[in-house]
């Protein structure tokens, strides 16, 4: 199993995401930096972390999309590669067009840190078998633009087609429907707002998050 | 030639940053705001010949996000 985290200028959760990729897979991730050409070869897992790449100009996520390294991400998402991205990770895979929708503004115009109750929409997605379907997790979320919108065409087809992963519990942020994180279509694609990568051990306040990496991660080694 | 990009929020987005600033004018006693939506103006400087299609990609791959945003290219007179 092998395995990378993308480290963008302004990436600030790329060591939290490294070091719970180690310690749920027993191997060390390799660091990948935006201005890398070439994702090193046979890689089973890529992670975009959180954080503010290149400052969060023009909109989150906007620049680090079109960062030398995406490309290379891009083709290996579409060959079946696993993606996981958090936070900023998501909001890059929204504007590198895998997968739909955008993340805006928080509703309430706040940034947004504190731990919340998600609901596992579909348990079975490949970051998500290792939860039951229903079941209330707890993971921390910190962040400014988490407002998920997509039209209403667009929510309904990933409602249809299982694609809503997780569900904010309570409304948080303005997220259309509370969606918190979704998967694109082939399933090998996982966007999420909350940070699982923070709730990996109860020194940390919870490890709810530590069976989306036990989940990804088991079914590749 | 000197381009300017206005971008704005599709009809039907929430605008948070607008309304907060709706609030604020109320506040400060102006009354018969309807509405306020915030923009974003890019002013580019481009080569003469830089083509409307040129022009077009540049708004479509970068700076706008058509999920949520329109754009409206205006070339500044001679």
């Amino acid at each position: 199993m092998k395995s990378a985290v993308v480290t963008f200028p302004g990436s600030n959760c790329d060591r939290d995401m490294w070091t719970a990729m180690r310690d749920v897979s027993g191997r060390e991730p390799v660091k990948v930096w935006h201005g890398d050409a070439e994702l090193p070869d046979g890689l089973d897992f890529i992670a975009l972390p959180g954080g503010f790449s290149y400052g969060d100009y023009l909109r989150s996520g906007a620049m680090a999309a079109n960062s030398p390294i995406m490309r290379s991400i891009v083709a290996a998402a579409k060959r079946g590669v696993p993606v996981l991205g958090v936070c900023n990770g998501f909001q890059i895979l929204t504007e590198a067009g895998l997968l739909p929708g955008a993340l805006m503004r928080n509703a309430g115009q706040t940034f947004i840190c504190r731990t919340v109750a998600l609901k596992v929409e579909n348990s079975q997605t490949m970051f998500t078998s290792g939860y039951a379907a229903g079941e209330e997790i707890r993971i921390p979320v910190a962040h400014h633009d988490g407002n998920y919108f997509a039209d209403e065409e667009t929510l309904d087809r990933l409602e249809g087609e299982g694609r809503v992963a997780f569900r904010y519990a309570e409304s948080c942020n303005g997220s259309r429907r509370d969606i918190a994180g979704i998967v694109n279509a082939a399933g090998n694609v996982l966007g999420m707002m909350p940070h699982p990568e923070r709730a990996i051990e109860d020194a940390h306040g919870g490890h709810d998050g530590r069976r989306l990496f036990e989940s990804a991660l088991a079914e590749l080694v | 030639m000197k381009i300017r990009i206005h971008v704005s929020l599709k009809p039907g987005v929430l605008d948070p940053q607008g309304r907060a600033v709706h609030h604020a004018l109320e506040g400060l006693g102006f009354a018969g705001v309807a509405d306020v939506r915030i923009g974003r103006l890019i002013e580019l400087d481009v080569a003469d010949d830089t083509s409307d299609a040129a022009l077009t990609d540049m708004c479509e791959k970068l700076l706008a996000n058509t999920v949520i945003e329109n754009y409206r290219i205006e070339k500044a007179a001679a």
